[in-house]
């Protein structure tokens, strides 16, 4: 049976994920290539923030019923350290230069869509609805983010270098995605989470056929960067939030 | 020597509105290709539920009359009074003409 703490520990996962890459995005806010994809790529980081804002807020409900008070979507998310987050590696990763961060939304939106799929069905009826009205945004990201790896990769020689390298580096972060522990496997058998193993033929077909289509070459590597799902991360989370709560740390509570 | 355009195409955006029957022009934008100027123009345009269809037009394939012409094209209209029915005596009983 599954616990209140584990389905709390399952939403964060959920919130920080959406949260963390919407951050990284919107980093780029002023410094896109030009102001077209500027206001696209800022549309998909807003899309994530108001998801991961739905996860949160749910999260706190849970977080009651076990703990006595749950924590409001703030204090969730400005006042955690970077080893209470559980977002997945490849999100904190970067920005990079723009093929980085294309590679980065490809495989996240590939697996995020398959995934959001999956949880509509949650017996969970909340997560169902999340996951319900998330996945028509979701969907339009993985078109979106597709496009762009089959526009650089069947570029010029510079970008299409350049797009290789940014799959290739990023590789080694996409395993964590399909490699479930035991919250995920209890959710799983209840018909509350996902199976994530079971995403991994549909993911790596349309990566196979996106990246074929782009004249790329699909990574080879098995050796996978893990631990952002139990707090353990790559040193760029904990510089990015402290960017990211800046404000709430020195200011705590603060609201305008 | 031919130079490599660096800058992408220009395009003309058509946004058919909730309401509306024909599109319209809303602006221009940037983009690779016609696919990529459809999903820029969701992005810019249509962020507050704008429009239900959207055309991409290169802006290079659009022919324009010249400023300087204005002159001889729509002039000549103005002296044809009789292509102007604002000389009809209109019941009051209708009304929005």
């Amino acid at each position: 049976m599954a616990t209140d703490r584990q389905l709390f520990d399952f939403l964060l996962r959920l919130a920080d994920s959406d949260l963390v890459l919407a951050q990284r995005l919107g980093e780029w806010v002023g410094h896109g290539p030009v102001l077209e994809e500027d206001i696209a790529l800022t549309n998909v980081g807003l899309d994530l923030l108001g998801q991961a804002r739905l996860w949160f807020a749910y999260a706190g409900e849970v977080e009651a019923r076990f703990a006595g008070a749950g924590r409001s979507e703030d204090a969730l998310a400005f006042s955690r350290d970077g080893g209470e987050f559980r977002n997945l590696l490849l999100v904190e990763q970067p920005n990079g230069n723009y093929a980085d961060t294309m590679a980065r939304q490809f495989y996240f939106d590939v697996w995020h869509q398959l995934l959001l799929v999956k949880l509509a069905h949650s017996c969970d009826t909340r997560i169902a609805e999340i996951a319900a009205k998330a996945k028509k945004e979701v969907a339009y990201h993985a078109e979106r983010s597709a496009d762009w790896i089959i526009r650089l990769g069947d570029g010029t020689d510079q970008s299409h270098a350049r797009i290789q390298a940014a799959i290739d580096d990023l590789w080694m972060y996409t395993g964590e995605m399909f490699d479930p522990d035991e919250t995920e496997t209890v959710l799983a058998e209840e018909g509350i989470g996902c199976d994530v193993r079971t995403l991994a033929p549909a993911w790596r077909e349309v990566i196979g056929s996106v990246l074929d289509e782009a004249t790329l070459t699909v990574p080879a590597g098995t050796s996978m960067q893990r631990g952002g799902k139990n707090g353990v991360h790559t040193e760029h989370l904990g510089h990015m939030l402290a960017t990211m709560q800046s404000l709430q740390r020195s200011y705590p509570g603060a609201q305008w | 020597m031919t130079m490599e355009r660096s800058e992408w195409p220009l395009w003309e955006i058509f946004i058919r509105s909730q309401h509306g029957l024909a599109h319209k022009h809303v602006g221009s934008l940037h983009a690779p290709d016609a696919e990529m100027a459809i999903k820029n123009a969701r992005d810019v345009y249509t962020r507050r539920n704008e429009g239900v269809s959207i055309w991409a037009v290169k802006s290079a394939d659009v022919t324009a009359t010249a400023p300087s012409e204005k002159g001889p094209l729509f002039e000549p209209a103005n002296s044809k009074i009789y292509r102007h029915p604002t000389f009809f005596p209109m019941p009051d009983e209708v009304k929005h003409i």
